[in-house]
């Protein structure tokens, strides 16, 4: 058994979900705030992963990125970016992929504080942005937590996407699930074992530390 | 000096109102703005806090425009310089106690007001302590204390009073009338406590319906004749009772119960739960000092 695979999954996760962080928490805020009458719209474009089957995104996005197509030749040309086969590509199509995962718990955090919070701090003088850091951010750190951990798993279990628009090019594209699913295919029982135990194993750590911290948060949201 | 002249069509549990407030409420006097639940009273302070916009008007304060739909001016919350005490509190629950009152201040150095209002309003002991671990009185002095940090222009109070008792409600009423006068605060208060608009207010608006009925001194608007009593008091009628030909009221004034005896004709406009003024001219009251 090679680490390469476990050590990219990690890699990968950890990236996709710094990412998501920073751009989730603007999209929830607006989400959970806004008035307008695109809100639905928007909000079914960023719940669709939960509900596509991954090769389906995967495919469209092997087509956005290709350099035959507009978008990736241009990202080649000005960025000198490859996404397809890439470790970038991966990220960012983890990114979208993971979205709805990061993005519901942080927008149900913020529908739940009282509004009157946010008003108090803008009658006592401060603006928005002072407001989400210090005031909202704050008060939905279980919201958050949650956020991050099943971004990060649903990262980990990702397939299709990868397969999709990654491959299974040695640490660069070979995550674990790709290794586990190569390995059965040549029939090493053993090594598919190995990982498919490792990747059990964290999960259910990782799920089991945010049942714990939370208490019953977690219920309420996925319910 | 405030010119509110607002229009705002509500939707209610009763269906669609049109708010139209329109009124001059002087600098350095406490204000009440009085109507049952559902007139329009805490619209009408969201409106002048920029919580809430109105659909047509003008807010004037102290001479500046605050909003005015005939030049789209609407000055968002964080400009208006307003103080706020919601009626949930609003305490943030991640700072502590003082951690709440430095939020509001402008700048980090100008803790002397801070260190002066918790000692006028005995926070002392408390200020380490996290909002959720405060009982309901104590939440609402913090919220007083955090909203007059800034020494606002003018003091809002939405309902301040009506999740505490009886004993603890007197006692923040002390409160609010200590600051309003140590601050020189012009102070707009949101009741439907005949009581508490009787001890705190210098004037009264009457909310009904979503428009302003009257407007004056309290002891004025509430009783329908002028009364020169000796001395007054309101209260609220608990039970009145036949014996032989006249009947007894019993009336709760603050924490006593006060027993007066009435006639056929006085009872028969009265009902349990009333609101009475319960004055005296003929005697001349005796005062002897308790201790």
């Amino acid at each position: 058994m090679e680490w390469g695979p476990i050590i990219l999954t990690f890699k990968l996760a950890f990236i996709t979900t710094a990412i998501l962080l920073v751009v989730s928490i603007p999209i929830a805020y607006w989400l959970a705030f806004t008035r307008s009458r695109i809100k639905p719209i928007l909000e079914t474009l960023v719940s669709m992963p939960l509900v596509l089957p991954p090769t389906v995104l995967g495919f469209y996005l092997l087509i956005a990125f290709s350099p035959s197509f507009f978008f990736g030749r241009l990202l080649n040309e000005w960025f000198g970016l490859k996404l397809v086969f890439s470790f970038e590509g991966l990220v960012i199509a983890s990114v979208f992929y993971s979205l709805p995962f990061m993005v519901h718990p942080i927008q149900s955090g913020f529908s739940n504080l009282a509004s009157s919070l946010t008003e108090a701090s803008f009658v006592l003088g401060k603006s928005k942005i002072t407001t989400l850091f210090k005031v909202l951010l704050p008060n939905i750190k279980p919201s958050l937590l949650t956020g991050l951990v099943l971004a990060f798993a649903h990262t980990i279990g990702e397939f299709g996407v990868v397969l999709m628009i990654g491959g299974n090019i040695p640490d660069k594209t070979k995550v674990a699930s790709i290794a586990i699913y190569d390995e059965v295919e040549s029939l090493n029982y053993g090594t598919a074992n190995t990982y498919s135990f490792i990747l059990f194993a964290v999960t259910f750590i990782v799920l089991l530390a945010v049942y714990l911290v939370n208490g019953g948060y977690m219920k309420r949201f996925l319910k | 000096m405030i010119e509110l002249d607002v229009h705002k069509k509500l939707n209610t549990a009763e269906g669609e109102m049109d708010l139209h407030f329109k009124s001059v409420v002087k600098s350095r006097a406490l204000t009440t703005i009085y109507g049952t639940s559902g007139a329009g009273k805490t619209s009408v302070l969201r409106m002048l806090a920029g919580l809430l916009s109105p659909d047509s008007g003008k807010i004037i304060v102290n001479e500046s425009t605050w909003f005015d739909s005939s030049s789209r001016t609407n000055l968002p919350p964080q400009e208006r310089k307003v103080g706020f005490v919601f009626q949930d509190y609003a305490l943030f629950p991640n700072m502590t106690v003082r951690e709440n009152l430095e939020y509001a201040l402008a700048s980090k150095n100008e803790t002397k007001v801070i260190d002066e209002l918790i000692d006028l309003i005995e926070l002392g002991g408390l200020e380490k302590r996290k909002p959720d671990t405060l009982s309901g009185g104590q939440k609402q002095r913090v919220a007083l204390a955090r909203a007059i940090v800034r020494k606002p222009q003018v003091l809002m109070l939405d309902e301040p009073l009506s999740a505490l008792d009886q004993s603890m409600r007197s006692k923040l009423q002390d409160y609010i009338l200590q600051l309003h006068k140590e601050y020189n605060l012009t102070t707009l208060l949101v009741s439907h406590e005949m009581g508490e608009v009787f001890k705190l207010s210098d004037e009264v608006i009457v909310l009904e319906n979503g428009s302003v009925r009257q407007q004056g001194l309290p002891a004025e608007l509430f009783t329908s004749r002028q009364v020169s009593g000796k001395f007054q008091f309101t209260g609220e009628i608990l039970n009145i009772q036949k014996e032989d030909i006249i009947y007894i009221i019993s009336v709760l004034i603050g924490n006593s119960l006060v027993k007066v005896a009435a006639d056929e004709r006085e009872v028969a406009k009265l009902a349990v739960g009333d609101k009475v003024l319960v004055a005296s001219k003929a005697f001349n009251p005796i005062i002897q000092k308790i201790g």
